[in-house]
């Protein structure tokens, strides 16, 4: 059961600034999809490994070669704050 | 209670960038430096819509590793995300590995001052993207108005090595840093470049009462950029512990910053620290399956480690422990020694000579042995020249010093500045001659049984053939003469 307080938690860590009618609703919306998804608990998952993935596919990989990225005005295009190349972030602590 | 009325217990995280050509799940170079922003691509920088592809060059060198540390391999392994807000990661999660890690289950043994060793447990080893640099618009983050975020490194392949909390001492920990760096340079999966961040540690460390059997609440240590600040951030942090337990206090579980400048552990508390990476499988890469016979391969391609080394030096030269250990710690310092050893056969000659001038040449200059400016042949010349009592042992070091300088060989500067040792009886019996009349007090102490008199005549001679005259010549014409 999903509390106030969780939603609460879950936004502090996604920085998400909620107002206590979104808080109230966000944990209502959170447990009508976590009821939603208790529904596998019916199932016997006795003998049943956990999935790792979805599909049935391992082992893809690439090999070790270098090619050029994207220019540093490419990189930077979409930033909404930029400095002498770098992405310019806001005060952090 | 003093501090040596608790146990310290002390585990290590080590981070060591692998040394591919590209980064974990994309293309872009992993070469150090570059201008800010210019080693990146949609995939480092999380933009919406890409999707990551392991670099297998980088499970081989997770593997590798994790086999030098005696490790087991998984069968099944996964990577995860976790889930934190920091500028320096531009997804806001890093992807790593974490209930399913490459290699568990290892061991190694350390090497103590006192010549003893110890086997330190390694947990884990797991794969995992390095973050972004950070600049700050101010003297400290939390004076800075705003940061600055580089995404060069965001993406460069990494492995954590965690340990098991087996260490006892800031020795034990130095000694065990020492040690996996060796290993991982070694077996050639990272540079180990602590300056360049190639190699960083943290530590995780706490105290208990003697004869206590619970650990006592720990805290992390981070931001140590050497071996030396490693040693110096735990001392400090057993002074503080112990002071806070003997005041009654208890010590807070959390995370410290290592101030070099102030000598001091601080801490980071805050309100992003809240501990819940809510780590989840990573939808966009799939499963590794491991098989023996890829294990087998791996393994197949392990160089010669460390503790190998030094046990083949120790049984087939005869090196005292101690020495062999030392020699082996680097890996380029044993391909030194080795190569020394092609030109000139005694080997615990050869030992001292590295452990002695050329690491205190090196340790001065701040220098690698890779950078050292004597070759390991120029060095066995000396030895020979030594040997053959072309020079003295003392003038020896003196023609080291100008060989550090100009890199020239032993011969071209003794020959360039004089040196060969004087061995003729007749040439060093005239100088004994002219030192024994001019010090009568000496010969008289000598006379009157003050053995110790004919060192000061020795050095006289020294003196006056600046150095050159061959000692054991000296010391038996002085006697013959003085026991006339
Ligand atoms: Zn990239």
């Amino acid at each position: 059961m999903i509390t106030k307080k969780d939603v609460e938690h879950v936004a502090l860590l996604a920085r998400l600034e909620l107002t206590e009618e979104e808080k109230e609703k966000y944990t209502q919306q959170l447990n009508n999809i976590l009821e939603y998804a208790d529904m596998l608990k019916k199932l016997d998952t006795e003998n049943i490994q956990p999935t790792a993935h979805p599909l049935p596919i391992n082992n893809v990989f690439r090999s070790d070669e270098a090619k050029p990225g994207v220019s540093n005005e490419a990189a930077l295009a979409n930033a909404p704050s930029k400095e002498e190349g770098y992405f310019r972030v806001p005060k952090i602590v | 209670m003093p501090v040596q009325d608790y146990e310290v217990v002390i585990g290590l995280e080590v981070h060591s960038e692998l040394k591919t050509k590209s980064k974990i799940f994309c293309t872009c170079t992993t070469e150090f430096g570059g201008d800010q922003n210019t080693h990146v691509c949609p995939v480092c920088l999380g933009l919406p819509g890409v999707l990551p592809v392991l670099n297998k060059q980088v499970v081989e060198y997770a593997m590798k590793a994790g086999l030098a540390l005696n490790c087991k391999i998984a069968e099944f392994s996964k990577f995860d995300r976790k889930n934190y807000y920091y500028p320096d990661l531009p997804k806001n999660y890093q992807v790593s590995q974490f209930d399913l890690p490459i290699a568990e289950h290892g061991q190694i043994e350390i090497d103590l001052e006192d010549g003893s060793t110890k086997i330190i447990g390694v947990t884990r080893v797991h794969m995992e993207e390095d973050a972004g640099k950070l600049v700050h618009a101010g003297a400290t983050i939390s004076q800075a108005d705003y940061s600055m975020v580089d995404y060069n490194r965001t993406g460069v392949p990494l492995i954590e090595i965690v340990s098991e909390p087996d260490m006892r001492s800031p020795e034990e920990a130095k000694a065990y840093l020492d040690k996996v760096k060796a290993i991982l340079q070694y077996t050639e999966v990272s540079d180990c470049k602590m300056e360049e961040g190639s190699l960083r540690c943290d530590a995780n460390i706490s105290l208990r009462p003697w004869g206590q059997k619970e650990f006592g609440t720990k805290t992390e240590l981070k931001n140590m950029n050497s071996f030396k600040a490693l040693v110096k951030a735990l001392e400090y942090e057993i002074e503080r512990q112990a002071s806070v337990l003997d005041e009654g206090g208890r010590i807070i579980q959390e995370t410290r910053t290592w101030d070099e400048n102030r000598g001091v552990t601080l801490s980071m508390r805050s309100k992003e620290e809240a501990h819940d990476y809510r780590y989840f499988p990573e939808p966009d890469l799939v499963p590794m399956v491991i098989d023996q016979a890829w294990v087998d391969r791996v393994r197949e391609s392990l160089p010669e480690l460390p503790d190998d080394r030094k046990k083949r030096l120790v049984a087939e030269y005869g090196l005292p422990e101690y020495d062999a250990g030392v020699i082996t710690a680097s890996k380029d310092l044993a391909e030194y020694f080795d190569e020394c050893l092609k030109h000139f056969k005694d080997a615990k000659v050869i030992a001292n000579w590295v452990m002695g001038e050329l690491l205190k040449h090196l340790n001065a200059g701040d220098k690698d042995i890779t950078e050292c400016p004597i070759k390991p042949e120029h060095l066995a010349g000396l030895l020979a020249l030594i040997e053959k009592g072309t020079i003295s042992g003392k003038i020896a070091k003196t023609v080291f010093e100008g060989m550090w300088e100009t890199g020239k060989t032993a011969e071209k500067i003794v020959e360039e500045q004089g040196l060969v040792q004087i061995s003729d009886e007749g040439a060093i019996a005239a100088i004994v001659d002219q030192v024994v009349t001019a010090n009568p007090q000496s010969v008289e102490d000598y006379k009157a049984g003050k053995e110790r008199a004919i060192g000061f005549l020795v050095g006289q001679v020294m003196k006056e053939t600046k150095g050159k005259a061959n000692p054991g010549v000296v010391n038996k014409l002085l006697k013959e003469r003085l026991d006339r």
